[in-house]
Parts: structure tokens; C-alpha cells; sequence
């Protein structure tokens, strides 16, 4: 791998790993999120620095070029990503079904005790 | 005694849902009468509760299927032994509530749709909804092993089993009628088809326009057969 490659590819990867860890340090990213950043800059990391890890990688994945693998594994960790957001916004949905049906329900009897209130002791259901 | 409601899920259904209200009240005028308004902008929720139906409201809207669940879920914490549910839209005549509503009481089924294919003079659907009406009806009856003239059919009523059922996570929520038939038979409850009157939207609002049919096929497909790829156990009474 040319030298400024191989000093371009650090640099992004460094650059995403130390984002990452601020963005989690100022609470502007959870945890459970950062897992898959840092995961793909550490293994970006590791096969720059160990290029012969990269190569011999390439010929287990049948790639041509070291660059192409590295390029196949960033669309892996974008289909990952996206993956991990669909379960999570699939998760959110159903919880915030729940939350407006309860709400719904709550309201309705928090509605039913204020016009009870009203009307004193003993007023009906409507 | 026991206690029965009929709901009624509403989505802009201002100037229709008092009449709905009305005319159900004719027909049983001792059952409670509930309306889940899904976040309407009209005044579906004012007109209901003046017309003496209690209303529970979402602060948005949600679809239909959050919306009967949301019947379902109000019916079992307030006791109810018996649930009928008929559309907001006026299309289902409420005459054949004590019809649907006899074997579920006389202990005969747990669950009964009403199909407007079964001998009484109903509407009839346009012909894109006939095709996926027999295209679940043929797939539902293969997979219950009975058949089921109107899959698709929101006009219903179940006993406080079913009520219990329908309030878990099971409950097919995105599109629940055909899928939900298949639940139903995969937990062992005894489903029977009746006849009744439906009448044709007077406002022509439909929820299955534009590309919706296809995905509605799509998504119903896709839902039946992970319902038959889950774990038993999930289905459960």
C-alpha cells in the first residue's frame, strides 16, 4: 500500500475513533451506538498498520486489490448500521404505541375523575 | 350480568360518527358505546362524546389497527365480557350486532366476523378489492382449514379471551384482519363467519388507495407467513 495511502487511511480512522469517544463523552452519542464506529476505525486501524492482515484477508474474500477489501468492509458496516437503526426504530415504534394508547387511556380516566370531582360523590361514569 | 361495548375507531369521521352512534344506540341501547379517536383534525372526538359515546383520544394518529387495540386494551381493564366492533365510517349496519354478538354469548365460537358475502344484499367492492379479498380468502381458508367468505372484514365481536389475546404483543397491529385470523386460529380459538350489511363508504374514503393495495397484499403476505415461522408458545392463551 503507497505510503500516502497508508497515512490517509489512519488518519480517517484515528479521526473516527477519537470522534466517537468525544461524542460519547459529551453524551451527544450512547454507548450502544458508538459500539460499531469504534469497532470498524479499530479494524481499519489494525489492517493499515498490519498490511499483510489486509492481503491475506483480500485472498480469503477472492478481492483483487487490498483497497477494494477495505471498501467491502465499509458497505458491510453500513448495511450493519442501518440494520441496527431498523430494529431500533422498530423497538421506538412499538414503544410509543404504548405510550399513546396508555396516554389515551390515562387521559380519559383522569377526565372521568375531574368530571366526577365536579359534580361531587357519587356522579356517574358520563 | 354480563357486559358488552361496542367500539368504534375513528379517523375524521366528523359529521358521520353521531349518526353511527345513533344508530348503533337503536339497535342495543344498553350496551356502552366507545369510540378511540386516532388524532383526528375534525371534531369526530366533540361529536362523539355529545352524542354520549365515551371517547378516548390519541394524541396523534396511529392507524387503525393501534386504534382497535386500543379499544381492546380500555374494553378488558374496564371489565367488559364482550366486544363488538364496527367501523366509523357508517358502512356497517349495526342491525346484525345481536346476530354476531348471539354465538359469542352462548358460549357456541370465541370469535365471529361478519361477511357481507354471505346472502345478505351488501355493496359491492370495486374489483382490485374483490381480487385481494379472494386472494385472502383463498390463502386464509388454506392455512385455517375453514372458510372464511370476508377476511378482511372489520366488523366483529369476541369474547373477553379474545379481548385478553388481542392486548399482547401478538396483535398484528400494522394491518390487523387476515394475519389476525391466522393468529387466532394458531392460539386454538374457534372463529365462525356470519352474515351481515355492509353499505358503501358514503364519503368515498378508502384506506387502500393508490400504491397501498400492493403493499397492503405485500405486508399481509409477509405478515402471515412469519406468523406461521414464530414459536408456538408466542400464541399461547
Amino acid at each position: 500500500m503507497p505510503i500516502k495511502q497508508q497515512i490517509f487511511a489512519l488518519v480517517v480512522s484515528l479521526f473516527v475513533f477519537v470522534f466517537t469517544i468525544e461524542m460519547v463523552r459529551k453524551k451527544r452519542l450512547r454507548e450502544e451506538y458508538s459500539v460499531l464506529w469504534l469497532a470498524t476505525s479499530f479494524t481499519m486501524f489494525v489492517l493499515v498498520v498490519k498490511y499483510d492482515w489486509l492481503v491475506a484477508l483480500t485472498h480469503l474474500v477472492g478481492a483483487e486489490l487490498p483497497t477494494s477489501t477495505l471498501f467491502f468492509g465499509s458497505i458491510i458496516f453500513l448495511i450493519l448500521l442501518a440494520v441496527q437503526f431498523s430494529i431500533k426504530i422498530s423497538r421506538l415504534s412499538d414503544q410509543l404505541k404504548d405510550l399513546v394508547q396508555d396516554n389515551a387511556l390515562m387521559r380519559h380516566e383522569f377526565e372521568k375523575m375531574r368530571k366526577g370531582g365536579e359534580r361531587g360523590p357519587g356522579a356517574g361514569d358520563r | 350480568m354480563s357486559k358488552t361495548i361496542v367500539v368504534i375507531p375513528a379517523y375524521n369521521e366528523g359529521g358521520v360518527i353521531a349518526r353511527v352512534i345513533e344508530n348503533v344506540r337503536r339497535v342495543v341501547p344498553d350496551f356502552d358505546i366507545l369510540v378511540v379517536n386516532d388524532g383526528s383534525r375534525d371534531r369526530t372526538a366533540r361529536e362523539a362524546a355529545a352524542a354520549g359515546a365515551i371517547v378516548v383520544s390519541h394524541s396523534f394518529n396511529m392507524g387503525y389497527g393501534v386504534t382497535i387495540q386500543t379499544a381492546y386494551k380500555f374494553a378488558y381493564a374496564n371489565g367488559y365480557d364482550f366486544l363488538v366492533q364496527i367501523d366509523g365510517d357508517g358502512q356497517h349496519d349495526p342491525a346484525f350486532i345481536p346476530e354476531l354478538l348471539a354465538p359469542v354469548v352462548a358460549g357456541d365460537t370465541d370469535f365471529v366476523v361478519g361477511s357481507r358475502f354471505l346472502g345478505v344484499e351488501s355493496y359491492r367492492p370495486s374489483f382490485s378489492r374483490r381480487l385481494g379479498i379472494l386472494f385472502f380468502r383463498k390463502l386464509v381458508s388454506s392455512l385455517i382449514g375453514r372458510t372464511i367468505s370476508d377476511p378482511t372484514s372489520g366488523y366483529q365481536a369476541f369474547n373477553r379471551q379474545v379481548m385478553r389475546f388481542f392486548t399482547t404483543d401478538v396483535f398484528p397491529c400494522d394491518y390487523p384482519d387476515a394475519d389476525m385470523l391466522v393468529t387466532l386460529n394458531l392460539a386454538g380459538f374457534r372463529i365462525r363467519e356470519l352474515p351481515v350489511r355492509m353499505f358503501a363508504n358514503a364519503a368515498g374514503k378508502t384506506m387502500h388507495s393508490g400504491f397501498k393495495p400492493l403493499y397492503y397484499m405485500f405486508k399481509m403476505c409477509l405478515s402471515i407467513f412469519v406468523t406461521l415461522l414464530r414459536n408456538r408458545q408466542l400464541y399461547r392463551r
